[in-house]
């Protein structure tokens, strides 16, 4: 039950934030930091109050909702999904501290943010395929307003298109759970049931399997189809970018993980090695566009879809080390995604009013602590040990490594290609943004000023909670990997008896 | 999860200053000027960890038994890399040693720094060494020490550095990284061969350490890799060489003495008393693994004993006050390796605790008259500082008699180099020479630097004043224990208590004796040369006088620096040459695959992302689908005979279907 508080206390947040008028800025504000914090308090409290020795799914709430056709109101929580839920309630704490200083509707604003945190986290929790795909869609309608009204650069056209993605997406998410219902002799919608062994045929799981994973991939932003992403992020505004890189893509990830790989394992190892090659194309194809954009907010928008790269390679290796190094890259990037945007959509954007790197001029003098902050950040997101990034990706590599017997030696050639090229990019940018003359900066009419407004308040708190995240975790992961362990156990039985089938 | 058992919350103790030095660095970013706050955190910080140590060193003093707590820091597929903390006598009278140290030198340094504009700065960086050093103490896994021991290093880099306005300091801490860092080099090999073949890097693990029996004979039945030597061997020369470079042994010995380029208390905490130590104490942390091969321990005893004796003969030539203490911690540094290598864990760190205090002492009490003479560090023009800084003179003989193990009244140095000579004496008749001449050069160069600043007349200008009392209490209790340590310390059994299986050394007459006169000699050699005669500003060195050729070799510091500067840095040169050459053809293929990069990304992100994905893929989908609703829309125009016609057309088609069907 006390997972599903998570939920609950969303949405009723996002009703009554809803509900106040207008005017009331400082209460609207209030409510739905109060909302968001308690939902992470109760993401604590229940990673706290997860046994973990006893594994599975825990704290599991069954109702039936429509037993015709055996479709049930089921949620619970193994260390995937707890990582996960922890992630999204971190998330939304820092997103709105960073939406602090919207005052245009801001209840709508709040309103739509908690309505679509409230999906996001019963993604997590569902047990049961429709319940599941039913948060799923109710994520995806805030999603349009967030950018559609709060958004800048080509807001209409962005939110659009993520919205067309999102509901393709879907589609083919919903044929292929129908799929799943009418495969399988069970009539049920239940994960837990459907995900023992036999369930499928081979066949079955070879056709329906590209399908499902396709769905859900689009929305990790799985290349070709990940121009929504970079598209939508830099349209939206900072806590809207925040969420969709920090935990809107990591759906479409877990979809991947839980749906398509824990329930169809032989289609998974089937397809893995197409899935890999594709994922080693997102983390090099994305880090060599971030390396050529002009705007700042694009290179964050490109690091996301290289970042995503690593999650997708990590599901394809379909051993412990990659799938665990899967998981802690959705963490991190979760964690990592957030923070650039936060600094480069939010704390620069704010004080520069342009986004476009030309006309940063050595900004390490103008705003010092925001330039060490996003240094820090971008070694976070280059993977330097002591960060997240480091462990999540060292196992996803470890993971392909492992995996030689089904992945090709050029998957992980190409993923090396693709870490240097992370490298460059970062650095690249860092350089130009923060080290860099500007010719443009000459303008005598609009002067840059010599120093720009400090952090506020709720800035440093986000920030600070956001590095201190994955320094933290960078460096003491290993609670986190047991946890995650624990979650991936079932999943692991299922791949390794899928392959004894016929 | 980690099993976390008792103990660990000795881990603390490396916390504390950790998160001092994270405080000061906030203070730094917020309000730079505030050095008080800065000096507060840094000594609340410590003073925690002085409590928790000592609490740690009484627990330890009951039960001698090791304790530790491991726990898996990262897991990559099978492998885990393990951290761990140990309390056992090796670790708990490190803690006690270095806590106390540390936190007299912070006190000394809130006062002989609060005059320097970056006094912050300072301490945040003591601070941080602090906390690496504890950590490296504690420590019960090797990948954690060789962390914490760069740590170490870095914080020695930087305040060796502190003052980098000025070029010789800037050099000296450049000089001290690089030279270290050819040692961890060795170190860091080691590790990882270790690592390899035991497949752990926790030193005790209930049995499976890297440092128990299994491994142990693990290690031991492993095929010789190269020379006849064993693996066993290979991995504890590998180690010693990260000892080499951290404790300023032969060859790695160089930067030791320009590392006195950094402000006193520097000198006195990390060149004096702890870090040059900590690779004294890595060779005492995995002497099973050096024991169990008398190649690895023979490499240590020699490398000690030429250290020893080189670098006390080198000091007799120096005339920088700071630079005479630390040729003769080297030497010093060079008979604990003496001890370990030969007589084993207990004699060398009974001399290092030993050392520590009253080198500390010394190095405090340098910086205390450098201080109250105005920055004057030439021993040729002090002089008579006796009698204007009496305090701190005393203090200082006191140090000074310590390191010449002087028996009468038994100073604390006396006892632990008693042991070192005795352990000598019985098994290597060689080294024993060395250890002895080593010894007496000790107490000749004491002599010297003594009647040189203390006696005579004041030959500096401005006159020498006493400093207060921030300064010299710190003095006095650092002299307390440099007269008392170590024959209590010995009467109370330390050596039993740091090694379980000492077995007291056959007493030799002879050995003791010898001990006595080389230490008694040198002084009196030294009044012979420098103290009978009034020293004349401007004189030159009797010594000089006399063999000028030698004294000018040990001057000039055996030309050491020359040498690697005609070996290493020709041959470095020549490598750099050729590398240029290479780099320059490297340059040019980089720069064109750098070419191919941008192109590739411009293609990537204008062509393929822009117009293939974009517009053609996913706007000519949406027009495509917009444009079928135009088409639809048209048919719905509300124009009757557009209808009726659409209607005949499809009745036509439905009749001919409908024959169609029929034939």
């Amino acid at each position: 039950m006390l997972p599903l508080l998570t939920v609950i206390i969303s949405f009723l947040g996002a009703l009554v934030v809803g509900l106040i008028p207008d005017k009331h800025l400082r209460a609207t504000r209030w409510i739905a930091l109060i909302t968001a914090s308690a939902g992470l308090a109760t993401a604590i409290t229940a990673t706290l109050q997860y046994v973990l020795p006893q594994g599975g799914f825990q704290s599991v709430l069954a109702q039936a909702w429509i037993p015709s056709i055996g479709i049930q109101f089921k949620t619970g929580v193994d260390g995937i999904s707890l990582t996960l839920l922890l992630l999204t309630g971190l998330i939304a704490v820092c997103g709105v501290l960073f939406s602090w200083d919207i005052d245009h509707r801001t209840n709508t604003f709040f309103a739509f943010f908690l309505a679509l945190i409230g999906g996001v986290y019963g993604v997590f929790l569902s047990l049961d395929l429709v319940l599941l795909f039913v948060f799923y869609e109710i994520a995806i309608v805030p999603k349009y307003f967030l950018i559609a009204i709060w958004g800048s650069t080509r807001r209409e056209y962005a939110a659009m298109k993520l919205v067309l993605y999102s509901f393709t997406s879907s589609a083919l998410v919903l044929f292929g759970l129908i799929a799943l219902y009418f495969g399988s002799d069970l009539h049920t919608f239940d994960i837990t049931q459907l995900m023992t062994p036999n369930t499928y045929s081979e066949t079955f799981q070879i056709v329906v399997f590209p399908v499902v994973f396709l769905g859900f991939a689009v929305l990790a932003g799985m290349w070709p189809f990940h121009t929504w992403a970079p598209t939508g992020h830099v349209a939206a505004p900072t806590a809207a970018s925040m969420l969709l890189a920090g935990v809107v893509m990591k759906l479409g990830a877990y979809g991947c993980l839980r749906i398509a790989i824990g329930l169809l394992p032989i289609g998974a190892t089937h397809w893995a090695p197409v899935i890999a090659w594709i994922a080693v194309i997102n983390i090099l194809y994305g880090a060599l566009i971030a390396l050529v954009q002009n705007d700042f907010k694009f290179v964050i928008g490109y690091s996301s879809v290289s970042h995503m790269g690593f999650v997708l390679l990590g599901l394809a290796t379909l051993n412990a080390t990659g799938l665990n190094g899967a998981v802690l890259q959705m963490f991190s990037h979760g964690v990592i995604g957030a923070l650039l945007f936060a600094i480069v959509g939010g704390s620069i954007y704010r004080r520069t009013h342009t986004r476009q790197l030309a006309e940063f001029d050595r900004l390490i003098d103008r705003m010092p602590a925001i330039a060490w902050i996003f240094i820090v950040a971008g070694l976070a997101s280059m993977g330097l040990p002591g960060f997240t990034g480091f462990i999540a990706e060292l196992n996803v590599l470890v993971g392909a490594w492992q995996a030689q017997n089904s992945l090709h030696v050029g998957v992980l050639i190409v993923a090396g290609l693709g870490i240097i090229a992370t490298f460059a990019y970062t650095l690249v940018k860092i350089h130009e943004a923060f080290f860099r003359r500007s010719p443009a900066a000459d303008n005598p009419e609009h002067p840059a000023p010599s120093h720009y407004p400090r952090l506020t308040c709720p800035e440093i708190i986000a920030l600070t909670l956001l590095i201190a995240t994955t320094l933290g975790v960078g460096l003491f992961p290993g609670r986190l990997i047991t946890l995650i362990n624990t979650g991936l156990a079932p999943i692991l039985i299922a791949l390794s008896t899928g392959h004894v089938l016929p | 999860m980690p099993e976390f058992s008792s103990i660990l919350w000795i881990g603390l103790i490396p916390i504390f200053p950790l998160i001092a030095a994270a405080v000061i660095a906030l203070i730094l970013f917020v309000k730079p000027k505030w050095h008080r706050a800065a000096i507060g955190a840094a000594l609340l910080g410590l003073g925690i960890s002085v409590v928790i140590s000592f609490y740690a060193f009484k627990l330890s003093l009951s039960n001698h038994t090791q304790q530790t707590a491991n726990f898996t820091w990262l897991q990559v597929g099978n492998t885990t890399v393990d951290f761990g903390v140990v309390l056992d006598p090796l670790s708990a009278s490190m803690l006690a040693m270095v806590t106390l140290i540390a936190f007299l030198i912070f006190f000394y340094s809130g006062n002989y720094m609060a005059e320097d504009p970056n006094c912050a700065r300072f301490f945040c960086y003591l601070s941080l060494f602090a906390a690496g050093m504890l950590g490296l103490v504690v420590s019960n896994s090797l990948i954690l020490l060789f962390m914490c021991w760069e740590i170490v290093g870095l914080a020695s880099y930087l305040l060796i550095g502190f003052w980098f306005h000025k070029p010789a300091a800037a050099a000296a801490a450049k000089k001290a990284f690089i030279t270290t860092r050819i040692g961890d080099l060795g170190l860091f090999v080691g590790m990882l061969w270790a690592f390899k073949e035991t497949g752990t890097l926790l030193f005790y693990n209930n049995g499976n350490g890297l440092l128990e029996d299994a491994k142990l004979t693990m290690l031991a039945h492993l095929p010789e890799p190269l020379f006849g030597i064993s693996a066993i061997a290979g991995i504890s020369t590998l180690i010693f060489i990260g000892a080499v470079g951290k404790s300023g042994q032969v060859p790695l010995h160089v930067w030791l003495p320009d590392a006195m380029e950094g402000p006193t208390p520097v000198s006195a905490l990390i060149h004096a008393a702890t870090m040059v130590a900590a690779g004294v104490f890595l060779v005492a942390r995995c002497y099973p693994l050096f024991q169990a091969d008398v190649v690895a321990l023979n490499i240590v005893a020699w490398v000690g004993g030429l250290t020893a004796l080189i670098a006390g003969l080198i000091a007799i030539g120096q005339n920088d006050f700071k630079r005479i203490l630390a040729y003769s911690t080297v030497s010093q540094l060079g008979l604990m390796m003496l001890g370990l290598g030969l007589g084993g864990v207990a004699i060398g760190m009974f001399h290092l605790l030993g050392h520590a205090f009253f080198k500390a002492l010394l190095f405090l009490a340098a910086g205390s008259i450098i201080h109250g003479c105005h920055g004057e560090q030439d021993i040729r023009k002090l002089g008579g500082v006796w009698r204007s800084m009496p305090v701190t003179s005393a203090c200082y003989l006191v140090g000074a008699l310590a390191l010449c193990a002087v028996p009468i009244p038994p100073f604390s140095g006396f006892f632990s180099k008693d042991e070192i000579l005795l352990a000598s004496y019985n098994t290597n008749p060689w080294l024993f020479t060395i250890a002895a001449l080593a010894s007496l050069c000790t107490s000749f160069y004491m002599a010297r630097q003594v009647f040189y600043v203390f006696f005579g007349e004041y030959r500096g200008h401005e006159h020498p004043h006493e400093s207060p009392w921030q300064i010299t209490g710190p003095l006095v209790i650092l002299a307390l224990f440099a007269a008392f340590f170590g024959g209590t310390a010995k009467y109370l059994g330390i050596l039993e208590y740091l090694d379980a299986d000492f077995a007291a050394e056959h007493e030799a007459p002879v050995a003791a004796i010898i001990s006595i006169a080389v230490a008694v000699g040198g002084l009196l050699i030294g009044w012979l040369v420098y103290g009978r005669r009034k020293i004349e500003a401007d004189a030159t060195d009797t010594l000089e006088k006399a063999t000028p050729a030698l004294f000018h070799f040990l001057q000039h510091r055996a030309y050491f620096d020359e040498l690697y500067a005609a070996t290493v840095g020709k041959l470095w040169s020549w490598l750099a040459f050729f590398a240029d050459l290479f780099d320059a053809a490297l340059l040019v293929v980089s720069e064109l695959a750098i070419y191919f990069v941008r192109m590739a990304s411009n293609t990537f992100a204008f062509h393929t992302d822009r117009v293939v994905i974009d517009q053609w893929s996913f706007d000519g989908i949406c027009n495509g689908l917009r444009q079928s609703g135009f088409l639809t829309s048209r048919a719905q125009n509300g124009f009757l005979p557009a209808y009726l016609r659409a209607i005949a057309l499809g009745a036509v088609i439905l009749g001919l279907l409908f024959w169609w069907s029929l034939i």
